[in-house]
């Protein structure tokens, strides 16, 4: 089927006049102002060339920002990834399948906002005069323990707390797409591992965990690209105090609290870069798909 | 099997049971915690944890609606989840619309440049939106829509664009060649079959797409904080909410209320839809 003249650009028109505007032209202007000294919406800049790159290098908050995204990336893929497999592999066993992983799943509807009111509810601290109503304090009081100032306590405490409820969200996510992949692999492929000796650990290992690489690859992609411009949750939760910036937080913050939009526009496209590879990856993945089809 | 095996089986199977309930249970734990003490008075939810609630059913009779009146009545949050509505449902719509159209010509039309434009898309649909925001603020200012509902609408839309023509088209894609063919053959125009062939066929797909969008924008609070620019009265209720824990963060009563008024909607559309929005994570697990 060819198609000829117009007929095809009167349907994507629309598309592409609103892509744009609203993703493509901003995209190329934050480049160009990033090599800006920019302090207001309205009047040009002056051209500093890479000295708001060079800024995000030696600003206190902006090199903790860099920090804590890398740490983000790792721990949160690591950990959602990982315990996404190891429940699809562990729910496919038991009866209440559906149940439990709706439950776990369940947290993907919550906005980050109200994950971060549920979760701030959670780590609730009082000094120890009062009875705690945080859960977790209650329970290290219970233990014997002092309580502890969760979201203050830098930087490994409040950081890995934070990230436990993006971990929180997003593990349902990982099961329900892992699960699926799990459930395509041929059983007879793993009884015949079975009935060869090997046990359960060496057929995770060596049979299961092959098979699902590619699909790994992909749910671990997803969520590194949302770990590093991950926002809501610190900035409800912390607002990026106590060592806990990360680069969308400190971005939103140049933009709105000091005005510095050609140093806002530089840490833009440092999370952009950061973002990079895997919009690559995606761009890869989809052309291998277009080979097959 | 002996009676013997079949326990020996029963106990070996103890500890997944275990974990994979303790496992449950932390993911419950949370929200019901919010769930609890949104119904206690404030008095009591400081003088006592809200699990003490679980195992005193005396205390239920103590359980009163009076948090949810005053965060919606003197907090506001009766105006942003009206607003919440009146900016999800055409940020949901328009894009779903211009999406339907585009993605329809991706799958079925030849035309220079359609491999470019179509890698273009899928790389904008995991561009960091920091990217955008000030040269589409400047514009905003500009032409006076910052701060409007229209402004936030296209916003989404932009935004939510990229994905559903990916998904769309994928979907579109997919469907058997032989039945354009013989459309086009009995002299059907791209017009006609696109309304009696590939719009009716892709209510899966478009179903998944609309939960997914209608959850996207409703628990947004990201492009709302950068857009409705500080005007309450266009300003969704995750924005909202997000000020009430920066002015009382410490009034549990109100927050969690607040947090649950947020989250009703958006949840129960996730448990009546559950599969659709599965479908949809399933085909196009790459946004961020």
């Amino acid at each position: 089927m060819k198609t000829r003249g117009l007929i095809p650009w009167l349907y994507i028109a629309p598309a592409l006049l609103i892509l744009s505007f609203y993703l493509v032209y901003p995209a190329i202007e934050t480049l160009y102002n990033s090599f800006f000294k920019l302090s207001s919406l309205r009047a040009p800049g002056q051209f500093v060339g890479l000295e708001n790159y060079v800024r995000i290098f030696l600003q206190q908050d902006t090199l903790i920002a860099l920090r804590n995204n890398a740490l983000w990336f790792l721990i949160v893929t690591a950990v959602a990834v990982g315990l996404g497999l190891l429940l699809a592999v562990l729910l496919d066993r038991v009866r209440y399948e559906s149940f439990a992983k709706s439950l776990i799943f369940m947290p993907m509807a919550i906005s980050f906002v109200g994950a971060g009111v549920i979760w701030k509810f959670v780590y609730a601290f009082r000094p120890e005069i009062y009875p705690q109503i945080g859960v977790l304090n209650a329970a290290r009081v219970a233990w014997g323990s002092d309580p502890i100032a969760w979201l203050t306590q830098s930087p490994w405490i409040n950081n890995l707390a934070l990230m436990a409820v993006f971990i929180w969200i997003w593990t349902g996510y990982c099961l329900v797409i892992l699960s699926a992949a799990y459930k395509g692999i041929d059983r007879d492929l793993l009884d015949a591992a079975r009935t060869d000796g090997a046990n359960e650990w060496q057929v995770f290992w060596h049979v299961i965990l092959p098979t699902l690489r590619s699909t790994i690859v992909v749910v671990a992609t997803t969520m590194t690209v949302f770990t590093l411009k991950v926002f809501d949750i610190v900035y409800v939760m912390t607002n990026g105090n106590f060592g806990t910036e990360v680069l969308a937080n400190a971005m939103y913050k140049e933009m709105y609290l000091f005005q510095r939009y050609g140093f806002a526009s530089a840490i833009a496209v440092v999370i952009f870069l950061a973002v990079l590879p895997f919009i690559v990856i995606n761009i890869r993945r989809f052309l291998e798909q277009e080979a097959v089809r | 099997m002996s009676a013997y095996g079949r326990l020996r089986k029963c106990m070996g199977r103890i500890p997944l049971h275990v974990t994979v309930l303790l496992i449950v249970a932390l993911w419950l734990i949370p929200t019901l915690g919010l769930l609890v003490t949104s119904f206690r008075p404030y008095p009591e939810i400081l003088s006592s944890g809200w699990w003490n609630v679980l195992l005193h059913p005396a205390e239920w009779t103590k359980f009163t609606a009076q948090n949810y009146l005053e965060v919606l009545t003197k907090q506001g949050l009766d105006r942003s989840f009206v607003n919440s509505l009146i900016i999800t449902i055409p940020s949901t719509l328009i894009p779903l619309s211009i999406a339907a159209f585009a993605a329809y010509a991706f799958a079925w039309m030849t035309f220079p440049g359609r491999q470019l434009l179509l890698i273009l898309v899928i790389a904008l649909i995991v561009i960091p939106l920091q990217m955008t925001f000030i040269p589409i603020l400047r514009v905003y200012n500009w032409m006076g829509l910052s701060g409007s509902f229209l402004g936030l609408w296209l916003a989404h839309a932009g935004y939510g664009l990229p994905l559903m023509i990916y998904l769309l088209r994928n979907f579109l894609g997919a469907l058997p060649k032989e039945l354009f063919e013989s459309a086009f053959i009995d002299g059907a125009s791209y017009w006609t079959a696109f309304w009696r062939i590939a719009l009716p066929l892709s209510v899966p797909a478009l179903a998944s797409i609309v939960i997914f969008q209608f959850l996207w924008v409703w628990n947004d609070l990201l492009v709302a904080l950068i857009y409705v620019g500080g005007k309450q009265d266009v300003a969704p209720i995750t924005w909202q909410l997000a000020q009430l824990v920066g002015s009382r963060g410490q009034d549990w009563h109100l927050l969690t209320a607040g947090a649950f008024i947020s989250m009703i909607l958006p949840v129960s559309v996730f448990f009546a839809l559950q599969r659709h929005f599965v479908r949809g994570l399933l085909a196009g697990s790459i946004k961020g």
